[in-house]
């Protein structure tokens, strides 16, 4: 078996590696990028519609522009990776197994790793759609990937359920090359996706919105050949009666994303409630040297987002090899973030309370849609710490809050709980 | 906002760009396209492409018409210009990433 060492190891090759790896390499550190598709770029690459950037670089790009950026600088700091390469095990002592066809099986040290996988589109299987399994059922990002990578069409005639980014995207892609979208059916009361994507995906071509359904049955049984959709009441228990029959012969999936933490799991890094690992400040996971950043850690609404938390964790990670690898260090003592009230998850999970200087940043959402806001933080003792109010809170936006450690009552901050309330009356009558 | 022939009011803007915004898509919509081209050789089968500008949103499906009946050779660059001035719209469509050879 091959055996070798490097100063940092990243996993994935998507926009949030390469952003990391960029990072690491102006360090001057030795760094090598594991991807296991046979090429640089990760899911940008099909995601061909233009938006991305904006924040980043001041321009409008598409996203195979975007993360060319960064395959560009790949090349330039001749940062090595190894392609077609699955990483199958990752160890506490910061050793990875992974495979190939050219070299078999690999064993990589390193100081730190970076976690960068990306995430999973939830299947069928997790909405529990009953009904054959007839052929015709794809993942909205699946059939993104088939259209614009491979070359390939999934079918004719289309009802997609959930109206998020990737599926409004895909509604407009599929009108565009030619085929019949019929709907685009949604469970909850309002888009799930950005109010842009409505307007110049669905009512640009006339493509319906049909909200407040779900698919509740696949007819068909070698080939889909139509869906039932059904009204649902408030708590998404279908009501009878109110059955409707759409005849199509694909139906694509665009119904939420989970991180991809097979590997941190059996890594032994601890998870948290939004399927990412549990993390830091620093964007360290509970094994010391290893960072997580991208889709991986939470699932983002922009990839200019990605790149600036990729950038952090390769900062941290070059922190961590100058200053703390492989000396003796007391454990550092951390200060747990919980979610509260309409918070779905918060990043960091904790914070280390060593050394703190640079910014936090605190990324949430919410669980439900809410207008004239106030968002805060509480210590252990229930007082306010800190609130900011805001407009609205809608799910599919993150919220970000940034806090210097000055902010923060440091010496008496035991825990801080997250929580998303209506404004009081008081406050309101002040805007 | 009063438009003298025809009556038509634009409300609720808060700065300029809004304005325009607003009556580009009123009166003309304008959307970049964003599709792909088929590739000879090519490490894959098709390029993603774009109108380097936003092209009148009348003309989308006509464009595709022409950027599917044209197939280029690999390698490509990005920002390369595959087809000049498409429909006499003012717009170049161009690459949108680097594609080499098989």
């Amino acid at each position: 078996m091959k055996s070798f060492s490097v100063d940092v190891i990243i996993i994935g090759a998507g926009s949030a590696g390469l952003a990391a790896a960029v990072e690491v390499k102006k360090a001057n550190l030795d760094v090598l990028i594991l991807e296991r598709d046979k090429e640089l770029g990760g899911i940008t690459l099909q995601c061909i519609h233009n938006g991305f950037g904006l924040k980043e670089f001041e321009e409008e790009l598409t996203g195979p522009e975007y993360v060319q950026r960064f395959i560009n600088q790949v090349h330039e700091l001749k940062i090595p990776f190894l392609l077609n390469t699955m990483v199958i095990e990752i160890t506490k002592s910061k050793r990875i197994y992974a495979v190939n066809k050219e070299q078999g099986l690999i064993e990589i040290n390193s100081k730190a790793i970076i976690l960068a996988m990306g995430c999973r589109e939830r299947t069928r299987g997790a909405i529990n759609i009953p009904g054959f399994r007839p052929a015709g059922i794809f993942t909205a990002g699946q059939a993104q990937r088939f259209v614009n990578i491979e070359g390939y069409m999934p079918g004719n005639t289309y009802v997609i359920l959930g109206s998020g980014d990737i599926g409004m995207i895909m509604a407009r892609r599929l009108t565009w090359e030619g085929c019949k979208v019929k709907a685009v059916v949604e469970i909850l009361p309002y888009v799930s996706g950005l109010l842009r994507n409505q307007v110049q995906c669905l009512e640009d071509y006339d493509i319906p919105l049909i909200t407040n359904y779900t698919v509740t049955k696949i007819h068909g049984r070698d080939r889909i050949v139509g869906v039932t959709i059904s009204k649902v009441d408030r708590n998404f228990d279908r009501i009878i009666g109110s059955e409707k029959f759409i005849e199509c012969d694909t139906l694509l999936l665009s119904v939420g994303l989970i991180p991809e933490n097979e590997l941190t799991y059996q890594a032994g890094a601890e998870l948290s409630n939004n399927g990412g690992p549990l993390v830091d400040n620093n964007l360290e996971t509970t094994i010391e040297g290893i960072f997580a950043c991208g889709n991986v850690l939470q699932v983002h609404d922009l990839v200019d987002m990605v790149t600036a938390e990729a950038k952090r964790a390769g900062k941290n990670a070059i922190d961590y090899i100058q200053n703390r690898h492989g000396r003796e260090l007391k454990e550092p003592e951390y200060v747990k973030c919980a979610p509260g009230e309409n918070v779905n998850y918060i990043k960091p999970d904790r914070i280390n309370m060593q050394n703190l200087s640079e910014k936090i940043i605190f990324t949430l959402r919410a669980r439900y849609p809410d207008r004239r806001i106030l968002v805060q933080l509480k210590d252990q003792n229930n007082n306010v710490i800190y609130k900011k109010k805001k407009v609205y809170v809608i799910p599919s936006e993150m919220v970000e809050i940034e806090l210097e450690p000055k902010d923060l009552p440091l010496d008496s901050l035991k825990t801080i709980e997250i929580e998303i309330i209506p404004r009081p009356e008081v406050l309101i009558e002040e805007d | 906002m009063q438009d003298k022939d025809q009556q038509i009011t634009f409300e609720g803007y808060t700065c300029k760009r809004g304005l325009e915004y607003a009556q580009q898509e009123f009166y003309e919509p304008k959307r970049i396209l964003t599709t792909t081209m088929r590739v000879e050789n090519g490490f894959l089968p098709l390029v993603p492409i774009r109108t380097d500008k936003p092209i009148l949103r009348d003309k989308l499906n006509e464009a595709m018409k022409v950027i599917a009946e044209k197939k280029i050779k690999a390698p490509v660059k990005m920002g390369q210009i595959l087809i000049k001035n498409v429909l006499n719209t003012d717009a170049n469509v161009i690459a949108s990433r680097d594609l080499g050879r098989v």
